[in-house]
C-alpha cells in the first residue's frame, strides 16, 4: 500500500482517527507520519547507524567504517558496531570509548552535548568545584565566541587549576 | 496479585489537579544507573541480582519500604503484567522477560520504580491533571533518597548516564496525558500536532506504542533530555499544554456556537449506548466515553463525576476487565462483561 500523503513511498504507519463519527484509518509512510507530527521520541535517532557512521568517515571506504566498528569498550566489551545494531550501550565506560562518535549522535539528538541539568544529590562538598568548572566553561566559551581571546586565556588557566583542585 | 490495586482507581485518574477536565494527567519519569555496572541489557544474571539486591537496601536504608511494596517480576503473570502496563505503572518493554526485574509501587499509586528495564532504575510520579511541576518534585525526592545510598553513573559532559543515549544527561522525560475531542472534531488536530512536534514535543496516543489514536487521548512529551535543565524541560512542556488547552477551549466553544444540537446529540447518543449496550469493543467503548468525556466537561452531562468516567476508560481495558471480574476470558466475552460494567458503573453501581 501507498502512502496517502506522497503516493510514492510504502505506508508502514496506520493512523486511525475518529472523526465526525467517522472511523478513518489513515495510511502514511513514516517520513509523512512524522511531518504529521507521530512520531516517536526517537525519530532524530538514525538507527541502525549505518548511514550516520558513513557519513562520518571521510571517504565512505568499508575499512574505514569497519574500524570503527570495532572500538570497543573496555568496562562491558561492547563493539561500536553492535552499539549501532541496537542503539543500547552497555554501561558508563561506553560513553568514554566511543566519545567521538557519541559526540555527534548526542548532537544530533539533543541539539547538544553537554548536560547542563542537575547534579547528583549528595556529596555536596564534592559538587562545588564541578558547578564552578562548568560555569567556567560556560564563560570560555562565551568568550571564544565573541573573540575576546585574552579573557579567554585566562579563564583556560583559571579552569585547570579548579581541574587539579577536584582530581 | 496486585488485587487491592484493582478495587481502586488509580491515582492519577482522580480527576482533582488544575485543569483535570481536560488533563488527565502529569508524569516525570527518571532514568539512573548504578555506577561500575553494566546495564541490564549486557548484565549478567548475576550482575542483574546485584543491582535488585543494591536497590533493595537502598530504598530500606531511607525507610521508602514502609511506604510501598517491592514485587519481584519472576511470579506476574501475563494477565497482571498488562494490567500494571494499563495502569501506566509499568512500560510495555518492562517484562517481557521477566529475570531479575523488580517493581517498587507506593501504597498511593503516586510513584513506581522500574529496576532493571533498560535502565537500573527507571523512577516514574503521577499526578492528576495538568501538575507536571509536583510530579516531578516527587520523583526527585525518590531520587534523592536513592541516591543517598546508591552512587550512581554520572559523567559531568554528559549528566546521568543512561543505556539509550536518547535518555541521556537530566534523564527527565515528562508527559502529560491530554482529551483533545473538540480539536479532532473540528479537524484542526493534525495542525496542533505538527507545531507541537516542531518544539521539540512527541506527541502519542493513548497506551504510548502503537500510533492508533483511541479516545482522542495524546500523550505529550519532551524529546530531548541534553543540554537543558530540568526546569527548561518541565516549563516548556507546561507552556505548551496551556496553549494546547487553550486551542481545545476554543475549539469547543467553536463547536457549540456552530454546531451545537449535533454536538448535545452526539454526547447523548453516546451516552445512551454506553447506558445500554450489551456488546461494547475496547475500542468503542474509548470513543463513546470521550464523546461523554467532554459532554461532562462542557456541563453538558452535569449528573456525572468526571473521576467516574476516567475510573471507567481504564476499568474497560482487557487486563483490568479480566483482574475486576476474577477470571481470564477471551475477546468475545470480553466484550459482552465489558457492556455489562459500564452499564452497572453509570447506573451508580
Ligand atoms: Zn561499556
Amino acid at each position: 500500500m501507498l502512502c496517502e500523503d506522497c503516493h510514492e513511498r510504502e505506508a508502514n504507519v496506520h493512523l486511525t482517527q475518529v472523526v465526525n463519527d467517522k472511523k478513518s484509518v489513515l495510511n502514511l509512510c513514516l517520513e509523512c507520519a512524522d511531518k504529521r507530527g507521530f512520531s516517536n521520541p526517537l525519530k532524530n535517532v538514525p538507527f541502525p547507524l549505518g548511514d550516520f557512521l558513513s557519513s562520518m568517515v571521510d571517504s565512505p571506504r568499508s575499512d574505514r567504517t569497519g574500524q570503527i566498528q570495532q572500538i570497543t569498550c573496555l568496562g562491558c566489551g561492547l563493539t561500536f558496531g553492535e552499539f549501532s545494531k541496537y542503539g543500547r550501550l552497555g554501561c558508563g565506560k561506553c560513553y568514554e570509548a566511543f566519545r567521538t562518535q557519541l559526540e555527534q549522535l548526542l548532537r544530533k539528538i539533543h541539539g547538544s552535548s553537554r548536560h547542563c541539568g542537575k547534579l547528583p544529590a549528595g556529596s555536596p562538598e564534592k559538587m562545588v568545584p564541578l558547578i564552578e568548572e562548568r560555569k567556567l566553561q560556560e564563560e570560555l566559551r562565551r568568550a571564544v565566541e565573541e573573540e575576546k581571546f585574552e579573557l579567554a586565556a585566562e579563564l583556560r588557566d583559571r579552569l585547570k587549576t579548579v581541574g587539579i583542585e577536584r582530581h | 496479585m496486585f488485587e487491592s490495586l484493582v478495587r481502586r482507581p488509580a491515582r492519577w485518574l482522580e480527576a482533582d489537579g488544575a485543569e483535570a477536565a481536560i488533563v488527565l494527567s502529569s508524569r516525570a519519569r527518571l532514568a539512573r544507573n548504578v555506577a561500575n555496572l553494566h546495564y541490564p541489557g549486557k548484565a549478567s544474571s548475576e550482575m542483574q541480582a546485584r543491582v535488585k539486591d543494591f536497590v533493595r537496601l537502598a530504598l530500606g536504608n531511607r525507610g521508602l519500604l514502609q511506604t510501598g511494596t517491592l514485587f519481584d517480576s519472576e511470579p506476574v503473570s501475563d494477565i497482571d503484567r498488562d494490567f500494571l502496563i494499563e495502569r501506566h505503572l509499568i512500560s510495555p518493554e518492562f517484562m517481557r522477560d521477566r529475570q531479575n526485574r523488580a517493581l517498587f509501587i507506593q501504597n498511593d499509586e503516586s510513584v513506581s520504580i522500574m529496576i532493571n528495564e533498560e535502565d537500573h532504575l527507571r523512577i516514574q510520579a503521577f499526578q492528576s491533571g495538568l501538575e507536571i511541576r509536583s510530579a516531578m518534585e516527587k520523583a526527585e525526592k525518590v531520587d534523592s533518597e536513592l541516591g543517598a545510598t546508591l552512587d550512581y553513573d554520572y559523567s559531568k559532559d554528559y549528566g546521568f548516564l543512561t543505556s539509550c543515549p536518547t535518555n541521556v544527561g537530566t534523564g527527565l522525560r515528562a508527559s502529560v496525558l491530554i482529551h483533545l475531542p473538540g480539536l479532532v472534531l473540528t479537524n484542526e488536530i493534525d495542525g496542533v500536532i505538527t507545531q507541537i512536534s516542531k518544539v521539540g514535543l512527541a506527541v502519542r496516543g493513548f497506551y504510548g506504542e502503537g500510533t492508533d489514536v483511541l479516545g482522542n487521548l495524546f500523550q505529550i512529551s519532551n524529546q530531548t533530555t541534553l543540554g537543558r535543565q530540568e526546569e527548561d524541560i518541565i516549563s516548556s512542556l507546561e507552556d505548551v499544554t496551556r496553549q494546547l488547552i487553550s486551542h481545545e477551549e476554543n475549539a469547543r466553544m467553536t463547536l457549540i456556537r456552530d454546531a451545537g444540537d449535533e454536538i448535545k446529540d452526539k454526547i447523548w447518543r453516546a451516552y445512551g449506548i454506553l447506558k445500554h449496550a450489551r456488546v461494547l469493543s475496547s475500542e468503542e467503548a474509548m470513543n463513546l466515553l470521550s464523546a461523554v468525556r467532554l459532554g461532562v466537561a462542557m456541563g453538558i452531562l452535569d449528573m456525572l463525576p468526571m473521576r467516574l468516567v476516567n475510573e471507567i476508560m481504564l476499568l474497560i481495558q482487557p487486563a483490568h476487565l479480566q483482574k475486576l471480574l476474577g477470571e481470564e476470558l477471551g475477546a468475545s466475552d470480553r466484550d459482552g462483561r465489558r457492556a455489562d460494567l459500564v452499564r452497572e458503573r453509570l447506573m451508580g453501581r
